[in-house]
């Protein structure tokens, strides 16, 4: 660089003057990044929340009568393996995808959906159960309050995936989903992966944190 | 190299062929970064009038003892509204406006990474201030009280929940900030992608000018700090509207969450809305003083530890709450770091100003003005982050003098100097320098009238947010010359807004580069083409402009 500095020192047209190399970030995946950081906050602030106020309540019932998993709804653990492994599925489908392999990604993508649908139904039994049964809304105290919030806004954002992943799923049926679509979708995957791994946040505070 | 010839377009000119409905249409459709910022600014200007009336009537009620102007409930809506709308209405948009409008510009981009994504967040905004305001209609509810928000610019629990505050304005608050907020974040993680990915060839990190990393920064804390009030509010409309127990403290609700929640997103927000004023004098202080800024590396550096700190400081709003000392302890020392960083900004300013030639014009009268007002703010700052000293004023009008000297001594002016410098690039016409100069010693005069004495009347045990208070405190004379001061501001905006319609059709045609200024976004036309820069411009330093105006003396041969 000093010799191409000396050479240029004359007439010193700044074209011989060193130029930084270019980097290659895709900016739908760092703009899909910057979302997750700011879901993680928001996240955060409502499982602080839930932190905060466990056994506080002034009234039942109480978390570890209707919530321990050692006890009851060991549906929950079953729902949370639903969960977690759609997200094994979704990186097996855009692999396929990455390849090429339309018809792969398509059972990859459905089983993924599934398995996603599956753990929503799960959520909907449960709280049937809790608001029925255990006669806890989110009006009866401090644990519901908390309860419904942060597993409903968790619910929200899998309804949300689940919606995304249907239009793609969709598009894939109608035959628009090429191999040059990978970077697109390996971004909504980064988004599920996301609410996985909320769920494994929401799960530990809320099932095991909370009962104990 | 140019293979597209200039437009001759300036931005309020008009094909005459178009009717006024297309023309409507362009700015309403438009995902157009410069348009949007233009808006941005705009929408925030016009919000920055209603609040300074709604400042304008509270210190006419304080103007002396026992004055009947408005009574305590309108008052308490005047000082909510004020706040509120300055903060989100006022200093939200114009600083994502300004950054809109000039980060491609600078970094030699032809818009930002999700041009549609921006337009979304302008007219969350949008949408979000009119929701606000629309409450001095819509909120009677079905009780009949109440109209615009009444609760603080906070909204402290539990006096926000259905029991204390009956009718629909806290929900409109609510609603209102919520939806403006989502148009923040998403316009900051906008801000984000497009720094990191849309820089022009050889604009390395290190060669960005510090307007776009301190708007980096800015953008990361956006991201951060604003969820968690999403959250909270969440959880506070769902307190009124399902009965949820979050924030009432009948039903074992926590009303130190609330406060810890505001404040974990209200501090850092203090330092969204000052970091834009910090890069808007990094810019405007080397070009007026004919010098690089001095320690460019620190003052990144510095930029990064002010914004990690301002994540770790917001129980210094909190002092006065009872929390254990240890807590209070380690939250004064946090915030007293944080004075450190902001130290090195100031230090670096002043050494870019040393034997520099100074040009006294108007951007720089009001950056200098930035530097002085910024630093008594910042002073009485470290001053309220001692324990103590904050308990004896906390909540006092020593507070109010305080924050006014950031806010509006500080980012005010700074956005001001902004508008001065920038304006040129915008319509392709100069603002009046005599008009300028009018505009800013009067807001000068105005603005150290006003709230100079407010540092007085704190001390001598003024609480704020009294609607009246007696004759025998011996507050009369600081309130009296705090209100006059504002006939002085009220002064210096008419001049502002006189020299901007002025200068709108009248203005001296600016040319591209009227600064002798070496940042890219002067290399393109005033007002830039649609699609910024015929040819992406390559940079080998950080005074793009430089380089091409020196070619003898580049600055890449020392950086």
């Amino acid at each position: 660089m000093t010799q191409a500095t000396a050479k240029s020192m004359p007439s010193a047209s700044t074209m011989e003057a060193p130029v930084a190399p270019r980097r290659n970030l895709n900016r739908g995946k760092l703009g899909m990044a910057c979302l997750i950081c700011s879901e993680i906050t928001f996240f955060g602030t409502l499982l602080a929340t839930y932190l905060f106020y466990i056994g506080r309540d002034i009234s039942g019932p109480y978390p570890q009568d209707v919530l321990d998993i050692s006890v009851a709804p060991m549906k929950v653990v079953f729902n949370s393996i639903f969960l977690l492994t759609s997200s094994i599925w979704i990186v097996l489908a855009v692999k396929a995808l990455r390849k090429g392999r339309i018809k792969t990604f398509a059972c990859w993508w459905l089983l993924t959906i599934l398995f996603g649908v599956e753990f929503l139904v799960g959520t909907g039994m449960e709280w049937y159960g809790l608001i029925v049964d255990d006669g806890l809304t989110i009006r009866t105290n401090l644990f519901g309050s908390g309860f419904y919030t942060v597993v409903g806004f968790h619910a929200g954002h899998v309804c949300c995936g689940l919606i995304l992943l249907t239009i793609i799923f969709i598009l894939t049926l109608c035959g628009y989903m090429h191999k040059r679509h990978t970077h697109k979708v390996d971004m909504l995957s980064w988004y599920w992966h996301f609410v996985d791994g909320i769920w494994i946040a929401v799960f530990t505070i809320v099932y095991i944190l909370g009962t104990a | 190299m140019t293979i597209l010839e200039k437009p001759k377009q300036t931005l309020h000119t008009k094909d005459p062929n178009a009717s006024f409905l297309s023309y409507m249409h362009q700015w309403i459709a438009t995902s157009d970064h410069k348009k949007l910022g233009v808006m941005y600014v705009t929408t925030g200007l016009l919000f920055f009038l209603i609040g300074g009336l709604e400042a304008a009537m509270m210190r006419w009620q304080l103007a002396w003892s026992g004055m009947d102007v408005v009574g305590p409930e309108e008052f308490n809506r005047l000082f909510t509204m004020h706040g509120t709308t300055m903060v989100f209405l006022v200093g939200m948009p114009i600083l994502l406006g300004v950054a809109n409008y000039l980060v491609p510009l600078m970094i030699g981009a032809r818009d930002l990474a999700f041009p549609r994504l921006n337009a979304f967040g302008f007219w969350l905004f949008f949408f979000g201030g009119l929701l606000l305001y629309f409450s001095y209609f819509g909120a009677q509810g079905l009780y009949g009280m109440g109209s615009a928000p009444d609760v603080g610019w906070f909204a402290y629990a539990p006096l926000t929940e259905r029991t204390f505050s009956r009718g629909h304005s806290t929900d409109y608050w609510i609603l209102g900030i919520g939806i403006s907020g989502f148009g923040s974040i998403a316009t900051g993680i906008n801000l984000i992608t497009t720094i990191l990915t849309m820089r022009c060839p050889g604009m390395s990190l290190m060669k960005m000018p510090l307007f776009v990393w301190l708007m980096f920064i800015d953008a990361i804390l956006i991201m951060i700090a604003m969820p968690p009030l999403t959250a909270a509010q969440i959880m506070l409309l769902f307190d009124r509207w399902l009965g949820a127990h979050f924030f009432d403290t009948q039903g074992g609700g926590s009303a130190v969450l609330w406060q810890n929640l505001f404040w974990f997103f209200g501090h850092p927000e203090v330092y969204i809305l000052i970091l834009p004023a910090f890069a808007y004098v990094s810019e405007i202080i080397p070009v007026f003083s004919r010098k690089v800024i001095f320690g460019y590396p620190l003052m990144v550096a510095a930029t990064i530890a002010i914004g990690f700190i301002s994540l770790g400081v917001w129980v210094h709003h909190m002092f006065a709450l009872g929390l254990s000392p240890m807590v209070n302890a380690i939250f004064m020392g946090s915030t007293m770091l944080i004075a450190v960083p902001t130290g090195i900004k100031m230090f670096n300013w002043i050494a870019t100003l040393y034997g520099g030639r100074i040009r006294f014009q108007t951007p720089m009268l009001f950056s200098l003005g930035f530097l002085t007002q910024f630093l008594l703010g910042g002073l009485t700052g470290i001053m309220l982050a001692v324990v103590p000293f904050d308990w004896q004023v906390s909540d006092s009008y020593f507070v109010v003098g305080h924050f006014h000297y950031v806010l509006f001594g500080g980012l005010v002016f700074s956005i001001f100097a902004a508008i001065y410098y920038w304006m040129p690039k915008v319509t392709g016409r100069m603002l009046s320098e005599t008009l300028g100069k009018w505009h800013f010693w009067l807001l000068f005069i105005g603005f150290n009238l006003t709230f100079g004495p407010m540092h007085v009347s704190g001390m001598l045990g003024m609480p704020r947010r009294i609607y009246t208070y007696h004759p025998d405190r011996g507050w009369e004379l600081w309130n009296l010359l705090s209100s006059i001061g504002v006939l002085f501001q009220i002064a210096a905006i008419l001049f502002f807004t006189y020299n901007v319609l002025n200068s709108l059709f009248k203005g001296k045609k600016a040319g591209d580069d009227p600064w002798d200024a070496w940042t890219l976004e002067w290399e393109t036309t005033s007002p830039p083409p649609e699609y910024n820069f015929p040819e992406i411009p390559t940079v080998h330093s950080r005074r793009p402009l430089w380089d091409k105006k020196h070619p003898e003396d580049p600055d890449w041969k020392y950086e």
